[in-house]
């Protein structure tokens, strides 16, 4: 590979890293043609690992991290004294391709700087996705940053040739967005994930192409005084209003030539954590913010025990539930059984009488499950209402691993 | 009762497996007096026979477990799998829904492993190109866990149909030469190429997109356990990195934020903003540098008539002849439009007429093209377009021709026959009236006629309307 390629590789790569978001996932399964390349499984692949235990699925890039705008948490904004570089159309394809084939890769991210204009930027994106499908019969995974000021026709455009798109919220609160990133504005955010969202139903109807893994997005966390609650309301609303897929949480976390509005410290990457259990719980548990809320100490969420636990122990009333009898919507509630485990209880229970031991097999997180639950041949008796409970259940203090 | 041995070949042998069992159900041999043997030497113990059982008929849960679970490199695996079988036909047809008995939880947890593996493989295999040959070709040395080198075949030929490429393994080797699949014999790994002129590209992307502030090598070795280090290139990298982040994160916290080395690039940031196309004609190069949503038009077709029109009207798409000549409303619908703009007095020449969708959709049928209505989602993808014509030209009033048109201008669809007649489409003084194709395709002569009619009067409200006050709106007197 080329030497000065290898180097725009390193800056467009290291510019790029600060979107969470990485999944390959959710396009339809594709299969290459005679003369084609790439396929989607559908539930995506992760290749690599970096020793950040994120993982690495596509070439996620930006096209260049030159860029007029001045975002002040983003190691690109304009006043940064980074090292700048601009990929060509056909050297992001190259790479792509050579990446692909040699298995390192599902596909391609590609984000950007904005550079002249915003449809310029789009534009240029454009032609890197359309050479892809076209002239190389490109199947693999393309999911492409969306520029809300770019004009409504190229947002239209890039749902064809993309299998996703985002736009990243970044900051959760209109006033937070004023401050931090003076050249964008929350209601052309909105209008273009609405427009997104409308065009990705209809597509769907129709039976046509138009970004089919949906769009996703990304909030900071922790570079103002934003509450969990506050984070995981804005969540809920763009869960509801748009369909999203995903909402990525990014704690911020030092940038090289940091502004100086910036607070110094980050915060806890266990805040990300607590966030990314709570999104999930929103999602398929069955939980409302306000419920999250109530079990949160002034907006945020406990950074000891999770927040289904946390819920748990505020509402020892409603429990110990019996994995025998009780709804799937209460057995969701029990701290240490998952979705699944929940499914293969209430399948399992049809046939038999379910014992610790059964329950045992179904999960990994009995430990913190028993205090919560009745089986046929066990009762929690009096450890529910012990005080130090919560004391007892509290993780011991290790790595976890992060969702993103 | 004396015990049975069954010989098995070595690896994930499911033909084997599927015979033997279809043969020991048939005799009613219970699991306890089997003896399974994995010796690679199948056939000496009478396996004549065991072809000539009838077949039996399993969930396809069960055959899909079983698919995975002879995979497995646990010995054991034939034998809890006949043991789940004879269950499964011995009166405990759901026992799979009981992932809590023994049994299923083990037999479960094997298939995971073996699902896992495969995962791993189709994610850690690392292509390589051959040196000395003229046309690409590739190779990779993959050590699995498990028997799963047949399976994994499909993926890498759904994936890379279109390149030669082999996957050496301890267990065996594969060749796809984009025709045909071939296995061979286990391989070492010299026999695979030792690198690639990609490699370190790669590894520095690896590099790069690694944040030091968030080390985390536990979660690394979950998902990437240190076994499959050794043939993954991009892990030399892994030591280096841990070493150097928390020296890179603490140089990163303790540098003082810099005043911006270049000055306030204040003329590029105005003209950044300054992007929309300021004329139609940047406005149609725009819309045929897009070329068609639904393939197969010939051009893109763009609203004809003067820049500061009175009246916009709004079709739905070009049809046959449009397509052909590149001009809105030349076909036989068009003509009938001039012969009514004629009878109230509208020149043609002066009004402004445009599609809401501007390429034609068609099903060939012999030699003729015949019109396809565009979907609600295609009309949407051109409605931004539509609605910067109309920026554009700044009409006294816009005219709805049919359904089509109606949505695009409202973005809602509503039927014609409720809402014909007056409107507003956003700033716009609008009409609803139907679109002359539709008298065409009226039965009979009289309905025709009548139709015709109506869509004159509409015309000549229309005619009136765009002289009406812009102010006031106020009509001129002879008027309704």
């Amino acid at each position: 590979m080329d030497e000065k390629l290898s180097r725009k590789l390193r800056i467009l790569a290291d510019a790029a890293k600060y979107d969470a978001s990485c999944s390959s996932s959710g396009a339809p399964k594709r299969k290459a043609d005679i003369d084609g390349l790439g396929s989607t499984t559908g539930a995506g692949i992760c290749h690599a690992y970096t020793p950040d235990g994120r993982c690495v699925s596509l070439l996620k890039i930006l096209l260049t991290n030159y860029c007029l705008f001045d975002c002040a948490y983003c190691v690109n904004r304009r006043s940064s004294n980074v090292k700048r570089a601009r990929f060509s159309v056909d050297e992001v394809v190259t790479l792509t391709i050579e990446f692909y084939k040699r298995n390192y890769i599902e596909g391609l991210f590609l984000s950007s700087g904005i550079v002249r204009s915003p449809d310029y930027t789009m534009e240029q994106m454009l032609l890197v996705a359309k050479k892809l499908r076209r002239e190389h019969g490109f199947r693999g995974y393309i999911h492409l940053k969306t520029i809300p000021e770019a004009s409504p026709w190229l947002i239209e455009e890039a749902g064809l040739w993309a299998d996703r798109l985002s736009i990243n919220l970044e900051l959760p609160t209109e006033q937070s967005l004023e401050r931090l990133a003076p050249e964008k504005d929350g209601a052309s955010i909105e209008g273009a994930m609405a427009q997104m969202f409308e065009r990705i139903e209809e597509a769907r109807e129709e039976r046509r192409h138009f970004s089919p893994a949906g769009q996703t997005t990304q909030m900071i966390v922790g570079v103002d005084d934003t509450t969990d609650v506050d984070v995981l309301r804005s969540s809920a609303k763009l869960y509801g209003h748009y369909d999203m897929k995903r909402v990525y949480y990014s704690a911020f976390s030092p940038i090289p030539d940091s502004s100086a509005i910036l607070p110094l410290k980050p915060p806890p990457l266990m805040r990300e954590s607590r966030l990314y259990q709570a999104d999930w719980l929103l999602r398929y548990y069955g939980f409302n913010v306000e419920e999250i809320a109530a079990s949160s100490e002034k907006g945020m969420l406990d950074l000891d025990v999770d927040p289904k636990l946390a819920w748990a122990l505020k509402n020892r009333h409603v429990f110990p539930v019996d994995v025998n009898r009780a709804e799937r919507e209460m057995l969701l509630r029990v701290p240490g059984l998952g979705a699944r485990a929940v499914d293969k209880i209430v399948v399992a229970r049809k046939h038999t009488t379910l014992r610790l031991d059964d329950v045992a097999r179904l999960t990994s997180g009995l430990k913190r499950a028993k205090p919560f639950l009745i089986a046929a041949d066990y009762h929690p008796h009096g450890k529910l209402d012990r005080q130090e409970l919560r004391q007892r259940l509290i993780e011991k203090p290790q790595q976890l691993s992060l969702f993103a | 009762m004396s015990l049975h041995c069954i010989t098995l070949k070595d690896g994930a042998d499911l033909d084997g497996f599927r015979r033997a069992v279809r043969w020991l159900m048939a005799e009613e041999l219970a699991p306890q007096h089997i003896v399974w043997s994995l010796d690679g030497t199948p056939g000496l113990f009478g396996d004549d026979g065991m072809s000539s059982a009838p077949p039996i008929s399993l969930p396809r849960s069960v055959a899909r477990l079983i698919e995975l679970g002879v995979c497995h490199r646990d010995p054991e695996r034939y034998a809890l799998l006949y043991q789940l079988v004879w269950r499964v036909l011995n009166g405990e047809r759901d026992l799979l829904e009981i992932a809590s008995d023994p049994l299923v939880h083990r037999i479960d947890t094997m298939a995971r492993a073996v699902r896992r593996d495969l995962h791993k493989m189709y994610a850690f295999v690392r292509f390589r190109r051959m040196r000395g040959e003229d046309l690409e070709r590739f190779a990779a040395w993959y050590e699995p866990e498990h028997f799963i080198l047949e399976t994994s075949a499909p993926f890498f030929i759904d994936r890379f149909r279109s390149l030669d490429w082999t996957i050496l393994t301890p267990i065996g080797s594969m060749r796809w030469d984009r025709h045909e699949l071939t296995f061979g014999p286990p391989t070492r790994r010299e026999d695979a190429p030792s690198e690639d002129s990609f490699e370190e590209g790669w590894r520095g992307y690896y590099e790069s997109v690694f944040n030091p502030a968030r080390v985390n090598p536990t979660a690394m070795r979950a998902e990437m356990p240190k076994k499959y280090w050794r043939n993954l290139p991009e892990t030399a990298s892994i030591p280096g990195l841990i070493q150097t982040a928390s020296q890179r994160v603490d140089a990163m916290i303790e540098q003082e934020a810099t005043m911006p080395a270049k000055r306030m690039p204040e003329r590029a940031i105005e003209a950044m903003w300054d992007q929309e196309p300021k004329t139609l004609e940047e406005l149609n190069a725009i819309i045929a540098k897009a070329g068609p949503l639904v393939p197969g038009a010939t051009q893109a077709v763009f609203g004809e008539g003067p820049k500061r029109a009175d009246i916009v009207f709004v079709g739905e798409q070009p049809g046959d002849q449009e397509d052909i000549q590149g001009r809105p409303f030349v076909g036989p619908a068009g003509k009938l439009l001039d012969r009514a703009m004629k009878e109230v007095g509208i020149d043609r020449s002066k009004a402004y007429l445009t599609n809401a969708v501007k390429h034609f959709k068609f099903e060939q049928r012999g030699h003729r093209r015949i019109h396809s209505k565009p979907t609600a989602g295609e009309v949407k993808h051109y409605r931004p377009w539509l609605m910067k014509e109309l920026e554009l030209v700044r009409p006294r009033l816009v005219v709805a021709l049919g359904g089509t048109a109606l949505l695009a201008l409202t973005g809602k669809s509503t039927p014609i026959s409720r809402s014909r007649g007056r409107a507003q489409f956003g700033p716009y003084l609008g009409y609803i009236t139907v679109h002359p194709s539709y008298l065409l395709r009226l039965p009979d002569e009289a309905t025709k006629r009548e139709a015709y009619e109506a869509f004159v009067d509409d015309l000549r409200h229309i005619h009136d309307l765009a002289q009406a006050d812009p102010e006031t709106g106020e009509l001129p007197l002879a008027a309704e």
